[in-house]
């Protein structure tokens, strides 16, 4: 549980820290109206949009659910079963896939800062093509697992590769019912404005699987 | 008025009740005085805080109760107060830590001369193991377990062949460390005996440990205190405590691993007991009782008053009329026809012929 | 303020918040059934979770006639005993007290108190409700599947869930898992909103350190439960694994019933430090709320701030950070590496020290105080007589050494009801009988309330205080019967008949609660905007009950914390947080007020 326990220790500790450094110096009995940041303290913790704060508390979900994952994993390796599956190489091929997609995604997102919408549209399109390519990889990986034999139930380290990559995965096909939503509408010709957020997050969201995936990746390798 | 009168009530009457109630901690058989002494720590400083807490807050309510006219008085927070109070009930709760981890050490460091015994859990009954003349315990293996080999005894390992099992109470000297060891075959487990206070879950895979001195002899309760299924209330054995003397004479008299592999059963001293009172120890001894009631209500299995005779109904909807073929196959191979009402969750059982005769006699005769 | 030179320079220009577009219902099933309003979802919520807490109830006095009575009534065998044992656990805890205090207290309280139209994302909070709402009856499902419900405890702990000795080890611990993964995605989209909210949808003025307790404790409630849900659900998914197409991580070689099943190699203690992950935290998931709620009601009744804020407020963060690194407390006889036990022993205890000095802070709050003894402040202080007896008790289990004659005894059974159970059910109550003129816009009965509060405080008290010496005695839990035994005494069966009857009095009485809950909907006293004379914000609403977008046209502006009580000098003995200083005790000049109007 190591893992999951410095995870924690370092949100909560963020969490704390943030907190009484907001609050130490305070005397709330105070009734200021006038003072800057009491009276005309606009009622936001952060000056960003809510949905974009939602996602932030999401993927700390996220992370805790993997860590545990990791935890887990971790904890189960050390039982005198474990035999250790060889990682098909077609996994470095699905990663690169996965790397190409969230920078296509960034390319997106930088577009959509410079008000060129067809870059934007084009980025959104490969990025999400990419994705599913990594999809469809990490699919004919797990065939080609269990035509050699790697079966889920001989070996907990078979049960763990399906599950935590099958978990990423289902994280990833999340991540594209909003790309898909938000890709209908660029091509449907929506003004960019009011898409402007959504490939933002589309983008950050991307990002954060990726490196959840470089760790997961790694761990499944070093093991 | 009448709630700070209340509170003052059910202080006094918790600490009364706690003072003059005959339920408290059952007399200690074991070395472990200490564990006895933490809890006395504990309970002086909880108790002083329950009570003096409780009071002021009774006080409170009384005497700053709602007055026409009165105001409260007004005071955000008071820092010296506060650090005052948080040092003082750091000290206390270091006062009780410190010596609970003492005690704690002692209890994860077994003395080197202790005595082996494992114990092993399967639902739900218990058996013991001793390691034999050789003084090492011969390795096992869940793998290796059948009916005829209930400990999962690994048939080539010399150490194991003059391993003592044991399928009844399990025996002590007195004064000596014992260190049990602790496995399971199925689920957890929990080996516990409240008279010598410590206890440990049985895990399946691990083999867990904890240790004690018995103190004072006596034959007392083991209960398994981890739920463990539907015969979990009736998974309980004994342990005896004799005198050094007692124990060797018992403990010769238990058949060796090699003894039940050659069917030698020269150990069992069972001269001048009815067959049917046989029936009824090893009815015991084995764990039948958990679920077969002898007085005829219904437990997890059916009960076996009046057992011979009857015609039960099967899950298939056939009869059978209960005879000594029958009664045998329902040990030998209990899922093969389970009665109506009940669940297909007997584990078989190895009896040799002349312990199923006594069975037979114990069932038919007493229990008619 | 006249004497806060404030230049230039030092002026942070607000951030523009524009008035949230309101999700506007068009049809009935829109606005009662697949509502987006808070208050509605609250409610949505607070009627399921009390309806299948009622069915638990009626499983725990079962329960108790089965111990009280061993072997009086037939319909209640071993397997139908562990399975009540189980189900109960299961439904008390999570169906019942997650769902209350954050889905319906949360729900209610929260844009409320914080001064927000709604919840920030009023969609994603309806599907949290419909997806709970699935979880509960597939957990009900799980009650009439053949083999029945599981009967692994509540605590689900692996082999034995998932193998045949135990009742409902098929269908019954399939659907039990599947029912508490909706719960957890449920709960994370709920989840999502609470704490988004608090963060980003205050009204002006309102800094963190003016928010009511009640807002901090089921804030701080829901970011435990966000990290640690996961840990539940990591152990389901793998449990699910195991029981159904048969991977081994928790599963280790056996031999089940005589049969050698094919796994192997697997921890059950793996499973168990998931659980307890997710477990430990859960305990504090229920009590931070009511630590909230409960320094509100004593505040308000004792007409005087709670004593401490700051510290109060600082208590609950700690406790909710340290609260990740207890959990293993709950297996110091698991066969865990024996060593832990330090480690756990200690940061157990420590965590004892914020948890009294909010009790400190509590009495000190009614130390000279005015106190006014509404029902709902009876139900507050019930709670701190109930609170610091379960506290103390949990210093005996906490401390490694005493928790070996203890564990799994009827000890660790009482510590965790009056700690978990009666405590946070008083003030749930407290709060009813609290937010229910706010809610309905009348009061609850007084007299039957005091009636409610009287038999459930004493009641409780006696079911659970004389337990505590079954398990001094040694009379473990989860026992359909303990017959037989040399160590415990005949007189052990007398008071288990008392503890019974206390039990099921209390249990007939919350009928009076649900007859009052009913009745005074329609013919309680009417009870005003403000009958409590409370300063937070959800008194100060236009309408009572509040409107969708609860604050009329404008949204209140806050100038002060939520504990202006008894303030020297002021002419009332409250001052709400919306009014300006120039009103209450301090003044404020013109220029700064209109500043401050002109940024709202």
């Amino acid at each position: 549980m190591t893992i999951s326990l410095i995870f924690m220790s370092a949100l909560m500790l963020v969490v704390a820290w943030w907190i009484i450094k907001q609050t130490v110096n305070t005397q709330p009995w105070e009734a200021k109206a006038g003072h800057p940041e009491i009276g005309r303290f606009s009622g936001r913790s952060l000056p960003q949009p809510n949905s974009k704060l939602g996602l932030f508390v999401f993927l700390a979900v996220v992370t805790s659910l993997f860590s545990l994952f990791i935890s887990a994993y971790m904890m189960r390796m050390e039982l005198g079963d474990w035999r250790p599956l060889s990682d098909p190489g077609l996994l470095w091929w699905n990663s690169a896939a996965l790397v190409l997609s969230s920078i296509a995604l960034q390319w997106a997102l930088i577009a959509t800062k410079k008000n060129q919408i067809e870059t934007v549209r084009n980025g959104m399109v490969l990025g999400g093509f990419f994705a599913i390519a990594f999809m469809a990889g990490q699919l004919i990986a797990w065939q080609q697992l269990i035509a050699s034999g790697y079966i889920a139930q001989s070996n907990p380290a078979n049960a763990f590769f399906y599950l935590i990559t099958g978990l990423h995965a289902l994280h990833l096909l999340g991540g594209l019912v909003v790309w898909s939503m938000t890709t209908i509408k660029l091509l449907a010709g929506v003004e960019l404005e009011r898409l402007r957020l959504s490939v933002e997050l589309c983008a950050f969201y991307w990002h954060f699987l990726l490196v959840i995936w470089v760790i997961l990746f790694s761990l499944l390798l070093s093991t | 008025m009448i709630f700070a009168i209340a509170l003052v009530i059910l202080v006094i009457g918790s600490v009364l009740f706690h003072f003059l109630s005959p339920w408290y901690l059952t007399p200690l058989a074991s070395n472990w005085s200490t564990i006895d002494d933490t809890l006395d720590i504990t309970f002086l400083v909880t108790g002083f805080v329950f009570v003096v807490v409780n009071l002021f807050m009774a006080y409170c309510v009384y005497k700053f109760r709602h007055k026409e006219g009165a105001r409260a008085h007004y005071e955000p927070e008071n820092k010296k107060l506060e650090i005052w109070l948080t040092i003082i009930t750091s000290i206390g709760v270091a006062a009780m830590l410190t010596p609970g981890l003492y005690v704690w050490a002692d209890f994860v460091s077994p003395p080197e001369d202790a005595s082996i015994v494992e114990a092993v859990g399967k639902q739900w009954q218990w058996s013991y193991r001793y390691p034999g003349e050789d003084g090492k315990l011969g390795s096992v293996d869940t793998r290796h377990t059948t009916t005829k080999n209930p400990f999962g005894m690994n048939p080539e390992d010399p150490n194991g062949q003059d391993d003592v099992l044991v399928l009844g109470d399990m025996h002590i000297p007195i004064n000596r460390p014992v260190k049990m060891l602790l496995r399971s075959q199925d689920v957890l487990h929990d080996f516990a005996v409240a008279e010598f206070r410590v206890k440990m879950d049985l895990v399946p895979g691990h083999v867990t440990s904890l240790w004690f001195t018995p103190t004072v002899e006596g034959k007392y309760d083991v209960l398994c205190e981890e739920l463990c299924g539907v015969g979990h209330y009736n998974m309980r054995s004994y342990v005896v405590v004799d005198t050094k003397a007692d124990y060797d004479i018992w403990l010769s008299s238990q058949r060796t691993y090699a003894q039940t592999v050659s069917g030698d059963n020269a150990g069992a001293s069972m001269e001048g007991v009815s067959a049917s009172e046989q029936g009824r120890m090893l009815a015991i001894s084995r764990g039948c009782v958990a679920c077969h009631t002898t007085n005829g209500t219904p437990g997890i299995g059916p009960t076996w008053k009046g057992l011979f005779g009857k015609t039960e109904t099967l899950v298939d909807g056939s009869n059978v009329v209960v005879d000594e073929a029958y009664f045998i196959e329902s040990i030998v191979s209990p899922n093969a026809k389970v009665v109506e009402g009940y669940s297909p969750i007997m584990p078989p059982s190895s009896f040799t012929d002349a312990e199923m005769k006594a069975l037979i006699a114990y069932v038919k005769d007493d229990l008619k | 303020m006249s004497n806060v030179a404030h230049d230039a320079h030092d002026y942070v220009p607000p951030v523009e918040i524009p008035e949230m577009e309101l999700y506007h219902p068009k049809t009935w099933l829109g606005k009662y059934i697949f509502c987006q309003d808070a208050k509605v979802i609250a409610i949505q919520y607070s009627i399921v979770a009390i309806g299948i807490g009622l069915v638990a109830l009626v499983m725990s006095l079962l329960m108790r006639v089965q111990l009280g009575w061993p072997g009086t009534f037939d319909f209640i065998d071993p397997a139908g005993y562990i399975q009540l044992v189980t189900m109960h656990g299961m439904i008390m805890v999570v169906y019942l007290l997650t769902a209350l205090f954050l889905g319906g207290f949360g729900n209610y309280l929260i844009p409320l108190m914080v001064g927000a139209r709604d919840m920030v994302f009023p969609f994603v909070n309806m599907l949290s409700f419909w997806i709970y709402f699935i979880a509960v009856l597939v957990l009900v499902a799980s009650l009439f599947v053949p083999g029945g419900a599981s009967g692994a405890g509540w605590t689900l702990y692996p082999p034995q869930a998932i193998l045949p000795g135990t009742p409902g080890s098929g269908t019954g611990i399939i659907l039990m898992l599947v029912s508490l993964s909706l719960f957890i995605v449920g709960f994370t989209m709920g989840g999502l909103n609470y704490v988004v909210t608090v963060l980003q949808a205050r009204t002006r003025g309102m800094t963190l350190m003016r928010m009511p307790l009640t807002v901090w404790g089921i804030f701080m409630a829901t970011v435990l439960a966000l990290l640690a849900f996961p840990a539940l659900l990591v152990a389901c998914i793998m449990m699910l694994l195991d029981a159904t197409i048969g991977t081994s991580f928790f599963m280790p070689a056996v031999v089940s019933m005589g049969q050698q099943l094919d796994y192997e190699g697997g921890s059950p203690i793996l499973f168990q430090h998931l659980f307890w992950f997710f477990g430990h935290p859960e305990v504090y998931i229920v009590a931070l709320p009511a630590f909230g709620i409960v320094s509100d009601l004593l505040s308000v009744h004792a007409r005087k701030n709670i004593f401490g804020y700051r510290m109060m407020v600082w208590a609950i963060v700690i406790i909710a950070a340290l609260s990740f690194v207890v959990w293993a407390h709950h297996m110091y006889v698991s066969g865990m590496n024996p060593y832990f036990g330090f480690f756990f022993a200690t940061t157990t205890l420590i965590i004892a020290v914020p948890t009294a000095i909010k009790v400190y802070n509590w009495v000190l709050t009614l130390w000279r105080g005015n106190i006014r003894l509404n029902v709902p402040m009876l139900f507050a202080i019930g709670f701190i007589f109930t609170f610091v007896n379960g506290g103390l008790t949990g210093l005996f289990l906490g401390n490694v050494t005493i928790d070996l004659p203890l564990s799994d005894t009827m000890f660790v059974v009482a510590h965790f009801h009056m700690v978990m159970a009666v405590s946070p059910i008083l003030v749930v109550f407290g709060a009813i009988y609290h937010w229910y003129p706010k809610i309905t816009g009348r009061m609850l009965d007084d007299t039957l309330g005091k009636f409610h509060f009287w038999t459930t405080f004493l009641g409780t008290y006696a079911i659970y205080y004389p337990m505590h010496y079954l398990g001094f005695l040694g009379v473990p839990r989860r026992y359909y019967s303990i017959e037989g035994t040399s160590f415990i005494p005949e007189s052990a069966a007398d008071l288990n008949v008392a503890i019974s009857i206390a039990a099921i009095f209390v249990g007939a009485v919350q009928l009076v609660f649900l007859y009052n809950l009913f009745v005074s909907y329609f013919r309680g006293k009417e009870a005003g905007p403000n009958p409590w004379e409370a300063t937070t914000l959800e008194w100060q609403t236009a309408d009572t009950p509040p409107k969708h977008g609860n604050f009329g046209e404008k949204l209140p502006l806050v100038y002060r914390w939520a504990y202006d009580y008894s303030v020297p000098g002021a002419e009332q003995d409250f001052i709400p947080q919306n009014v300006p200083p120039s009103v209450g005790a301090q003044t404020v000049d013109d220029e700064d007020e209109e500043d401050y109007e002109q940024h709202s």
